[in-house]
């Protein structure tokens, strides 16, 4: 047991830049379980590290990519999906992967989430969902549930929050799937499928914030919310993401819900360019 | 007889497009962007031609989006551009800081237009030019060109890519709907790949590589993504293996260099072009579309013996600071005509200094100054 926990460590270790650690990550954290999925992913998936680019926004989750040896960007906040469309667009050799949190990607990046699904460009988005802005101390988001307690509803949320799988796959995503940090096999898995497979993919990662979220919902440890998600999540692969809503401390709905066939937007501007090739051959 | 491959071309066109024709020359093979009047028909051009010469063109979501498209498509080894118009040009802002930030070269066009917000879409202004030296939160130095003609936009969106690369700085076109939308005869050259600025390349092997240790022109070497490299780069105060390290002495340290590498290199990249400047008493100091009324003004007063001279800024930033210093211990007067209600005349009264007298000819937006506005301010300093 001993020995493959080591040879695990070993797999994570290379892909780290060791000397900026210790991370920032509160403990109870699910960001470091969900970034060892992701690491682990690469080498499951047989992926060249080389061709591997890594695209944070801003936040906890945001803080990834400075911790990953491998050509990483810690853009602005909302925007790491437009940036990882230059990079993609411009060399279409690398496997973009932007990781970042509900905030960064919802709320303030939204507008870029729905338009890189309808592209269907392709890229892995791997969306920690913490239900709140951790790294400004526990604001309400669009991901917070109604009623739930952050630092500015402390009446409780009246907004009812957004279900990512819905709106991504109504968007245009190809695959899609959630799991919370419990689910670290399912979770690795699907982060692997992804990264293999053309097209725009979503992986929603539910994850504790103890320190902010949890505290003011009664699950101040981490293990609070482990336990809930032992108890509380059910598997469904292929359920249909409309049903996937979440509310304060109902039943988490995970699983692989899409995994489809479109064209991508890189298959469609090779087209394009040689149409324009075509034209202007005399 | 040898056959010459790439011959001379003449384009009648407008200087949007000559500014994508320029763009192409430059070697841009990357264009984000989102329309706006009365920049749209770079994008519409850049639409037309990347493809042709197996380049990408994209439209994006908004102006947010496609200056962090552009960001990225340098990051991948690119010369990537965008163009816009005050609206676009405000909310590139963000992004462009983050430019600055990386040090990523990347060129972005402002076809100005009237403001503040909405203002007149359709109609000329030069009312961004201290956005573009201040728009992005926190200091950075920034490069700022201005054309006067289609022929001009062409020639300086080539200049704009190769200060870019060779600086690692965004570099602005500040053009203007005037020299926009007129057309005008552009020659295109033959330009040699070799005789274009490429970025300078790491020497040293990956596990050595620091991104964002200086050579000592104060600019770092630049890899890019797929490498092999595994460079980390972030928007955060960072040291030079571009980590984040949240002290006052890492902020001096790279806040200080990013100025420094344009403040200590300006003498190379500082261009300006002086008509009748010699002996005059009066220097007219323009850019852009202003400079053509500018010019027609200064020989008017020459037509009256008023001895009047012409200094056009190519660079508006970093500001042209050592001539005019220079110049202010010979002229009598300046005057600075802008359509604006006073922005670069300001840079002028500074760099003046109490020496000769600074006269600002504002113009608020939606024409162009008449040549008689500024003869009589010529007129009038000459008194």
């Amino acid at each position: 047991m001993i020995n493959t926990l080591n040879v695990e460590a070993e797999s994570i270790e290379k892909y780290l830049r060791l000397d900026r650690l210790p991370h920032i990550f509160c403990s109870g954290c699910g960001i470091g379980p969900a970034m060892g999925c992701f690491l682990r992913a690469i080498d499951h998936a047989q992926i060249d590290p080389d061709k591997v680019a890594v695209i944070s926004g801003i936040g906890c989750s945001g803080r990834v990519a400075g911790y990953i040896k491998l050509d990483s960007f810690h853009t602005t906040h909302g925007r790491a999906i437009p940036f990882a469309t230059g990079l993609k667009l411009a060399n279409p050799e690398l496997n973009v992967v932007v990781f970042s949190g509900d905030g960064d990607l919802i709320a303030i990046g939204g507008n870029h989430l729905i338009h890189a699904a309808r592209r269907n460009i392709t890229m892995t988005v791997i969306c920690i969902n913490n239900f709140n802005y951790g790294m400004t101390g526990g604001q309400v988001g669009p991901t917070s549930s109604l009623e739930a307690r952050t630092t500015t509803t402390p009446y409780g949320n009246f907004e009812p929050p957004f279900n990512l799988p819905y709106l991504v796959s109504a968007s245009g995503a190809t695959y899609v799937a959630r799991w919370t940090v419990l689910h670290i096999r399912q979770l690795q898995k699907s982060i692997a499928e992804a990264m293999n497979k053309p097209g725009f993919s979503f992986i929603e990662v539910i994850s504790p914030c103890p320190v902010v979220y949890g505290r003011l919902n009664k699950k101040p440890q981490g293990l609070d919310d482990m336990r809930y998600y032992q108890e509380k999540s059910v598997i469904r692969n292929d359920a249909d993401p409309k049903d996937a809503d979440i509310e304060l401390n109902g039943p988490i709905v995970v699983g692989k819900f899409v995994d489809i066939e479109r064209p991508t937007l890189g298959e469609r501007l090779n087209k394009v360019v040689e149409k324009a090739k075509e034209k202007t051959k005399v | 007889m040898t056959k010459n491959p790439t011959p001379i071309r003449e384009l009648f066109v407008s200087g949007d497009v000559a500014c994508a024709e320029g763009a192409i020359s430059a070697g841009c093979r990357f264009f984000a962007g989102y329309p706006i009047t009365p920049a749209t028909e770079i994008a519409e051009r850049m639409s037309e031609r990347l493809p042709q010469v197996g380049g990408v063109y994209i439209q994006m979501e908004d102006e947010l989006a496609s200056m962090n498209a552009v960001l990225g498509a340098s990051w991948a080894g690119v010369k990537a551009m965008t163009a816009t118009s005050g609206p676009g040009f405000s909310l590139m802002m963000e992004n462009l800081g983050l430019g600055a930030m990386l040090e990523t070269p990347c060129v972005l066009v402002n076809i100005q237009r009237a403001g503040p917000s909405t203002g007149l879409p359709t109609l000329v202004a030069q009312q961004d030019m201290m956005q573009a030296r201040w728009g992005s939160h926190g200091d950075y130095e920034i490069i700022a060109l201005s054309p006067s003609s289609p022929q001009e936009i062409f020639d300086f969106t080539i200049l704009a890519f190769d200060l870019s690369e060779k600086y690692r700085v965004p570099v602005l076109v500040m053009s203007d709907e005037a020299v926009g939308h007129m057309s005008e005869k552009v020659v295109i050259p033959p330009i040699p790949a070799e005789s274009l600025y490429q970025r300078r390349r790491p020497k040293v092997a990956p596990e050595k590589y620091l991104p964002y240790k200086p050579d000592t022109d104060l600019v770092p070497p630049m890899a890019v993504a797929g490498e092999g490299y595994h460079f980390h780069v972030t928007g955060l105060t960072h040291d030079e293996r571009g980590y984040p390290v949240m002290t006052a002495e890492a902020q001096d340290n790279l806040v200080r260099r990013l100025v420094d590498k344009i403040r200590l290199n300006s003498k190379a990249i500082i261009k300006y072009q002086e008509t009748q400047v010699e002996d005059a008493d009066i220097v007219v100091c323009a850019y852009g579309i202003t400079t053509r009324i500018a010019r027609f003004a200064v020989q008017m007063a020459r037509d009256e013996g008023i001895r009047a001279g012409l200094l056009q800024l190519i660079t508006v930033w970093p500001f042209a600071e050592e001539r005019i210093r220079e110049l202010s211990s010979q002229a009598k007067a300046f005057v600075v005509p802008e359509i604006n209600y006073g922005q670069i005349v300001l840079e002028v009264e500074r760099c003046v200094g109490g020496r000769a007298e600074t006269i600002p000819v504002p113009h608020m937006g939606g024409d162009v100054h008449s040549p008689e506005t500024i003869l009589s301010a010529i007129r009038e300093a000459a008194k």
